[in-house]
This record gives C-alpha cells, structure tokens and sequence, in this order.
C-alpha cells in the first residue's frame, strides 16, 4: 500500500508538471498582451514596457514558469507586495492575489461535483440494480427508456428549464440556487446546491443506469452467483452480496475515469446557475488573458483529478483482493 | 447386487438397487423445458431415477444430455421464467418441485448439496475460502461468526488442506486448481447433506488430482453415509465411484444398470461408442480411438422415434423402420431403450465392439 501511494503519487507530481508546463508555455503561443491589462486607457509603449519588467514578463518564458513554480512553495516578492507560499501569483484583472480567489472559489466547485456524484452514483446505480432485479418488467422498460432519454439531454437546457419550472415559474418550491458555506448554514447550503445537483448528475445517471443494469444481469449469471443460490443462500442475499459486490469494480473503475467529465460538468452547471466556482474563474481568466489565474486553476483541477483517481485505485484493491497495489 | 423390479409398473421403472420406499431421492417422469427465442427446447424428457442413501448414481452423456440441466432442477436452481418442470422430485418424501422458493432455500446447502465443475468460477472471488464455507453453515445451524469459522477450518482439514488455520483466510486465486476444488467440496460438506450432487467434479483438474478428488468423495461419502450423483462424461470417473449408472441421451435415459452390468456388457449402442471413444491403458496406441459420428441433436427439434438413429450404425439391424419412426421404451431395471433384440445387442457387443476395444 505504502509503496503504491509512493509510486502514484511521483507519477501524479510529474503529470501534474507536465500540465502545468504545457498550459504555460501555450498561454505565450496566444497572442496576448498580459500588461495591457494593467496600462489602462492611456498606454504607450514606454509604460507597457515598464509594466512588463514590473510583472517579469520580459524575462524568458522558462524562466517565468521557473519563479511561477517556485512561488508555490517558497513565495515570492511581486512589484504590489510579498506573495507567502502558496503564491499563485497576482492577478490584475481581480485585482488580488490568485489564491484568495481559488480559496474563495473552490468550496463552491467542491460541494457541485461532489453532491453531484454523490447524487448520480446514489440514483444511478440504485436504478441499474432496480432493473436488474426486476429485469424484463414494465420497471426495467421504464428505467432503460428514462435512461435513454437522460443520455441525450444536456445541462444548459435541463438547467434552464429546471430553473424555470422550480425557482421563477410554475412551481416555486426551490431558492434560487446560490453557494452558501456549508459551515455556516448546512440548510441553506443544501437548497441551494440541490437544483445545480441533479441537473448535473442527470447526464451521468443515465449512463450508472444502463451499465449498473448490465453489469448486475452479468454478474447475477455467474457461476459463483449460482453456488451462492446453491448454498441455500437467500434471492436477496445473493443478490447484494455477490452479484452487486462483482458490480461494483467495473462501476468504481468507470467513475474513475468520468472524474474528468464530472469537473467539466462542473464547469457548465456553473454557468447555467450562475455560480462563482472554478470553472467559472478558468473560463474568464482565458478570456482576460490572466495568466496567473489560469494556472492556479489549471494546477487545483489537475491535482484534484489525480489526487481523486489514486483514490479510486486505491479503493478498486479493497473491492476486488485479486487486485494488488504495488 | 439385486435388481429391483415392479411388475407391471406403468412408465420407467426404478433405477437399480433402490426400490421407491428405500430411496432417498426419488425422481419420477422429470420434463424440463426450457423457452427459447427458437422454441422450446425438451432438456429433460421423461427421466425416473431412484438413489438411496449410501450409494452413488453415475450419470454419463455427452453434453447437452440433460444431466446438468437435471440436477440443477432437483435443487431448484433452474430460471423459473423461462422453465417448465413437470413431474415429481421427491427428497425424503418431500415434494422439491412445486415447493416454494424459501423452503428450497432451507434444504440448499444443507440436506442437498451441489460441487460444480470450475471451482475458480465457482467461488466468489471477492470473499476468502473461509468465509464461503462458513456461510451456508451459518445460514442453515445459526452459528456464530467464530464456531462458524471454526467449522470451516474443521472441514478444510477434513478435505486435506495442509495449514487450514492460516488458509482459510486466503481468497479463492491464492489456493491451486486442485485446492479449490477441495475446498469446494468443504463448502458441500459443511452442513453434512444427506444428498450431493458432483457436477463433473474432477473435469478441470488434472488426472492425478482427479484421483485424489474421487477418493476424498468416496471417503466422506463412506463417513456420513450420503447419497452422491456423479454427473460426468467420463465413464472412467464412474467406474470407479459409482454403484449404479444412467447414461443419457437427448434429455432421456438410454440405458440403465449397475455400474458392473453396463461396463461389462454395455446394451446401447450409444454406450458402445461412449466406450470406444475412451483411451484405454491397455490398447493399442497405434489403433485410433472411434469417435461416435455427427453431433448430439438439437433438443429444440429431437429426431422422431429413437434420437440416436441418425449416428447410430446398428440401426439397419432393426427391421423395418422402427428406429426412425417408434421410440424405444426403456426396459425397467437392468436394459437399455433400444429396438435391437437383446440377442443382436449380446452377439454385436462381444463379436464387433468388444475386440475393438481391447
């Protein structure tokens, strides 16, 4: 186990450096002028130019991302003051230091994709073992075509209908979504996510529908199934303690992967309910050419994926013991 | 060895060496079919047997005989939604088909059990040995976690696991082929069945592990006195483990006796090419083993009147066209469901299969 975490964890370090190098260096493939933003109206090239020494960006690519990288962990000493470890650097379109506005923005992120999968795996699953069990009945035929009809719908349009229907229209029974601090008020927090949550998850239960479902008439027609049912064990029994723990590693396998998926996700749900997450601080720190933003964002996002997926390896080894870490 | 007849008996009559009141399981005029998208296929046609207690009943065919299908019906294992079983299954006087799934489930790893072929696929692979075989003990006593585990150990050391007290904590891909297969038979036995059902039990090991296996059956059959069904294609395996034989064909019985009887004097002449396309210690190497030509039939469409007369090379011994238009019936007690007359099945066995087989 000690050994496995060691070896991924330098494997996640040199992704993560790698991704970080490649969204540097292609910010300077854009063609960008960062110090514009701070000229303002009256800019000459004089000025442009002294800005640019304030900022280092006269300096040579490499050696920016050099004293970038360094600043996470030492700090640095920017022209507007010292920026202490974890320095992300200065953004001047928000006008502060980059990791305020990720310590500001990632609970939001947070609590949209993780109440997110925990919805979609909760209801996906629940669906696919529900069909499975009932397999051939008008609530498998229900559950497949639910499913199918998920599969082909998007966020923006459910999210926008959904906000229509429960907060402004027809059927008020939810707040406006919104982030509010958990801490502060769990409640308030809850409503407000629940309507981000299952426009979010809609597009991933569909898919936890059908492969759950197929995955449990799969492992329900295995020999070892068989010999459960032949040990006297009970229709139930069999049914959650073989056939639904054989499920089980394809499903968190598949989940590793949609990690990805699930930040994106993120990412539109964000928009479509106008929350202040990540996603949205990426998308507005490309448009604004801020550089600094753009790869806090980039490196948070990345060392959560990666930091997520040794997770789900590491818990693959505990469901299925033919498996080893090393 | 006596022959259990009952004059005048309607239908099959009881197997050899088990009239009804002494046998333990007892199956009478057993059909299982099954629904397809192509039809219904007749897995199981007609088929009577008795065993008593203390014995063993060798069931040989090739596959797609029914005898699989047969036996997953006597524990009620078969899909409810697309079967159809008739006739009557009764284990110590109780009625197993039409009985309800709960009291199945309290006979199921308890008076019957069942080992199957593959124990890697048999086994879960996602709980340890131990554990496996504690659970039926558990479900079925109300043990608890410890004796239940201690019960486990006792029973991997009775199938000859060495270190059964480290092992039983071990999953079912850390132990070899012929491991498993010992400790499957420990999850048979844990409840000690009075009925237990070998699905081709030695089919995947190797030959001398093979040994091994039946010798351990025949001596815990010897301890607690249960009655074994030894489903197999091998009549090697039967030979030496079974007192009686059924060897079927197309989901019915073809030929009937003590295991001495149709070894020696095989009557069907599906048993003789069972026979003649079994490598024997003692023939010839250069001499090659004869295949029975063509392949089982398809139980979806059965051929009229006997089901073997399309690979049968006797049936121009018959007059008329009685093999392709009437069925044999099967004689009861000792015989075999066949029209050649019981002098052209003596005088073709000893005079054209008997040196063959060498």
């Amino acid at each position: 186990m000690l050994r496995f975490l060691a070896r991924r964890s330098l494997g996640a370090l040199v992704i993560i450096l790698l991704i970080s190098a490649i969204t540097f260096f292609l910010f300077f493939a854009l063609p960008s002028e960062p110090a514009l933003m701070s000229c303002g109206k009256n800019c000459t090239p004089d000025a442009l130019a002294v800005i640019n020494k304030n900022l280092g960006l006269d300096q040579p690519v490499p050696v920016q991302y050099w004293h970038y990288m360094t600043g996470i962990f030492a700090g640095r000493d920017l022209t507007v003051g010292h920026c202490p470890a974890p320095c992300f650097g200065y953004s001047f379109s928000n006008q502060q230091p980059v990791w305020g506005t990720i310590v500001d923005r990632y609970p939001t992120t947070l609590s949209l994709a993780l109440g997110g999968a925990f919805v979609f795996l909760i209801v996906g699953v629940g669906f696919g073992m529900i069909a499975a069990a009932r397999r051939g009945t008008v609530v498998d035929k229900l559950f497949s075509s639910l499913s199918l009809i998920g599969n082909s719908l998007q966020i923006y349009f459910v999210g926008v209908i959904a906000l229509g229907l429960f907060v402004s229209g027809g059927l008020r029974i939810l707040d406006e979504p919104g982030y509010h601090p958990f801490t502060e008020n769990p409640g308030k927090w809850f409503m407000g996510m629940l309507l981000p949550w299952l426009v979010l998850s809609i597009i991933f239960v569909a898919n936890y529908t059908r492969m759950t479902r197929s995955q449990m008439i799969e492992q329900l027609g295995e020999e070892h199934v068989r010999t459960a049912r032949a040990k006297g064990l009970s229709r139930r029994a069999v049914f959650f303690r073989y056939a639904w723990r054989g499920a089980l590693a394809p499903i968190v396998t598949i989940f590793g992967i949609d990690l990805g998926s699930l930040f994106g996700g993120a990412m539109i749900t964000e928009f479509t309910f106008n929350l202040h997450g990540l996603g949205r601080l990426a998308v507005s720190s490309v448009t604004e050419t801020d550089l600094p933003t753009l790869m806090a964002v980039m490196l948070v996002g990345c060392t959560a994926i990666v930091v997520a997926n040794i997770i789900v390896d590491a818990a693959y080894a505990f469901i299925d013991p033919r498996v080893r870490l090393a | 060895m006596t022959t259990v007849t009952q004059p005048g008996a309607a239908g099959p009559a009881p197997d050899a060496g088990a009239g009804p009141d002494d046998a333990f399981l007892s199956v009478r005029d057993l059909y299982v079919r099954f629904g397809t998208e192509d039809g219904v296929v007749k897995a199981v046609d007609g088929l009577s047997f008795d065993l008593a207690r203390g014995r063993t009943l060798g069931i040989v065919g090739e596959s797609g005989s029914g005898k699989s299908v047969t036996n997953l019906t006597v524990l009620g294992l078969h899909d409810p939604r697309n079967t159809e079983v008739k006739g009557e299954i009764l284990l110590d006087g109780q009625e197993l088909t039409g009985a309800g799934e709960r009291a199945l489930e309290r006979l199921r790893g308890n008076k019957m059990a069942m080992i199957f072929q593959d124990s890697l696929t048999a086994l879960s692979p996602y709980y340890t040995v131990g554990r496996q075989i504690a659970e039926p003990f558990r479900k079925h006593t109300g043990a608890s976690r410890r004796d239940a585990r201690l019960r486990a150990i006792e029973m991997l050391e009775k199938v000859g696991i060495p270190n059964a007290s480290l092992r039983v904590d071990d999953y079912p891909h850390q132990f070899s082929g012929g491991m498993r297969q010992r400790a499957m038979i420990a999850m048979a036995l844990v409840c000690d069945p009075e009925l237990l059902i070998a699905d081709e039990p030695t089919t995947a090991l190797d030959v001398t592990v093979q040994a091994q296996i039946l010798d351990l059956i025949k001596d815990l059959q010897q301890q607690t006195g249960s009655a074994i069904i030894l489903i197999t294609h091998d009549l090697g395996v039967v030979a030496n483990t079974a007192d009686d034989l059924l060897v079927m064909y197309a989901g019915r019985v073809i030929e009937r006796g003590t295991v001495r009887e149709v070894l020696r004097a095989p009557q069907h002449p599906y048993t003789w090419g069972l026979l003649g396309s079994m490598p024997r210690l003692a023939s010839n190497v250069a001499e090659p083993l004869t295949p029975i030509p063509g392949a089982p039939p398809s139980l979806l469409a059965p051929p009229p009147g006997c089901p073997f007369h399309p690979r049968c090379g006797f049936s121009g011994d018959v007059p008329g066209d009685r093999c392709r238009t009437e069925r044999p019936e099967l004689p009861a007690g000792r015989g075999a469901a066949c029209h050649l007359t019981a002098e052209q099945k003596r005088t073709t066995f000893t005079e054209q299969i008997k040196p063959r087989l060498g």
